[in-house]
């Protein structure tokens, strides 16, 4: 059975608004392909150094760290999230 | 051009003709050949030669353009041009892998590596950009160009400072004469004008302080900086006739010769640059008698132009074949210079005519040259020669003639 995903808290949407615009600045794909569902490399044809950007970008926004290990299996916009959003 | 050079008495080995079926060229008085000849041909600008209003948006999507050094954008906005020159990729109807690319520069992706050292300091390592390094390597133009055409033969980049882009004219039609190559594009750009590129050079006191380059005048001072790229399509001769390619000249001899002297200075009398003319002559069959122009690489420095006017006395006695250096236009563009002038000489046999050296009006008492001030000459059909010098003491020579 598919897991039900919450609907996001005013404060989780304002942080994946911000992680939005660091996607859309670094991988220059339009906001609206920017779900929680895209696939980097299908649906944003982000490769691996596409993702490392990002990751520069998520930390200097999110004033975060993330160990290049943490990015292994790192598929989905999703992940992505949940993985700056464990650090905040 | 030769095959294999003569050695120990064995005569050399002729190789296949080389045309030139295309070219393409970035300069800073012109984007396009037809806008580079009109500027050619033009009124010398001031101060640093930058190419306007660039745009490569037509090769790269927005996330490449911010992660392609602006060296390699030039290339590859040359390259489309030179290709689509020749015909388009599919006309030309290569086997990818005996299609080449060599397309050399002087320094590589230092506007790059400079961002990043500023960020690095800024805010640490961590922050440095995981494209560095195939932003900044001398040969990511090279690779850029192979992949847009998918062009798997040799793919190269020669770094010999100034020198690089006749150099890398000169391998390319070596590797189409030797029969490894049917067709190769061959070039070289440069984007150098950052903080560090400029105070590098003006701390060597190789900058004019003037701002005007006067190459062979009396109070040349130095040479003022450009940049740029420029890309031709060489080609072998019978299957570019055969296939009705629009053919602009013959590139009929090449040479690369080192001075062995001095880093900077050239060698004496330009005996390194002597060399690697009457190599050149000889590669394409030719006698220094035969040859009536050549294209200088006439940078605007005291020692450069001095030392370059003795060896064509050397080479050609006085006054020699009628001499231009188009680097009163265009500024010296480093390790783009060769390529554009190989373009400019293309040209000059395309139009028959010689364009003036500007920003001379007093000739230079020492030198003994016939050089085209002024107005532009009429070319006179007969075999042409260009020549870059490089620091480090390289030297290269392209000899065309009229296509037959």
């Amino acid at each position: 059975m598919e897991q039900q995903q919450q609907p996001m808290g005013e404060a989780e949407a304002e942080a994946f608004e911000k992680f939005k615009q660091c996607a859309v600045e670094v991988l220059q794909v339009d906001a609206k392909a920017v779900t929680p569902d895209a696939n980097f490399a299908d649906d944003l044809d982000a490769d691996s150094l596409d993702l490392v950007e990002l990751v520069m970008a998520l930390e200097e926004q999110f004033d975060i760290s993330v160990d290049e290990s943490e990015l292994e299996g790192v598929k989905t916009v999703r992940q992505a999230f949940e993985l700056v959003t464990s650090k905040l | 051009m030769l095959a294999v050079f003569p050695s120990g008495g064995h005569p050399g080995i002729p190789g296949r003709r080389v045309a030139v079926t295309g070219l393409g060229v970035v300069a800073p008085c012109g984007i396009g050949r037809e806008a580079f000849w009109s500027g050619l041909l033009g009124p010398a600008p001031e101060g640093p030669r930058r190419v306007k209003d660039f745009d490569a948006s037509s090769i790269y999507g927005p996330k490449e353009l911010r992660r392609v050094d602006r060296f390699t954008q030039f290339a590859a906005v040359a390259a489309d041009e030179a290709v689509a020159d020749a015909g388009g990729v599919a006309a030309m109807g290569v086997d990818p892998s005996r299609a080449g690319v060599l397309i050399g520069t002087g320094i590589g992706g230092i506007e790059t590596l400079e961002d990043q050292i500023h960020l690095m300091m800024e805010k640490g390592a961590r922050r440095v950009t995981p494209f560095l390094v195939p932003m900044m390597m001398g040969n990511r133009a090279a690779a850029d160009v192979s992949m847009r055409y998918g062009m798997c033969g040799p793919c190269e980049a020669i770094v010999t400072a100034c020198a690089a882009g006749t150099q890398s004219v000169a391998a390319g039609a070596r590797l189409v004469a030797s029969g490894r190559c049917d067709v190769v594009l061959a070039g070289s750009s440069e984007a150098a004008m950052t903080p560090i590129g400029v105070a590098g050079f003006a701390n060597m006191t190789a900058l004019s302080t003037s701002g005007l380059s006067m190459p062979f005048d009396a109070k040349r001072d130095g040479f003022v900086m450009g940049e740029g790229g420029a890309v031709l399509v060489l080609e072998e001769y019978e299957r570019a006739v055969a296939r009705g390619a629009r053919i602009y000249a013959e590139l009929a001899g090449g040479a690369s010769t080192a001075d062995a002297h001095h880093i900077t200075a050239p060698a004496p009398g330009g005996s390194g640059a002597v060399a690697c003319m009457e190599l050149a002559i000889l590669d394409a069959g030719l006698s220094a008698a035969d040859i009536v122009h050549v294209n200088a690489h006439g940078t605007s420095t005291p020692a450069n132009d001095m030392a370059e006017s003795q060896a064509l006395n050397k080479v050609f006695g006085m006054p020699g074949p009628l001499v231009t250096s188009v680097k009163g236009i265009t500024g010296h563009s480093l390790g783009a210079a060769g390529a554009i002038e190989a373009v400019a000489l293309a040209l000059t046999i395309a139009n028959q005519t010689i364009p003036p050296t500007a920003g001379l009006t007093e000739m230079d008492p020492e030198i003994h040259l016939d050089v085209v001030t002024g107005e532009a000459r009429p070319w006179t059909p007969g075999p042409s020669l260009s020549n870059s010098f490089g620091f480090g003491g390289h030297n290269g020579t392209i000899v065309m003639v009229p296509p037959s």
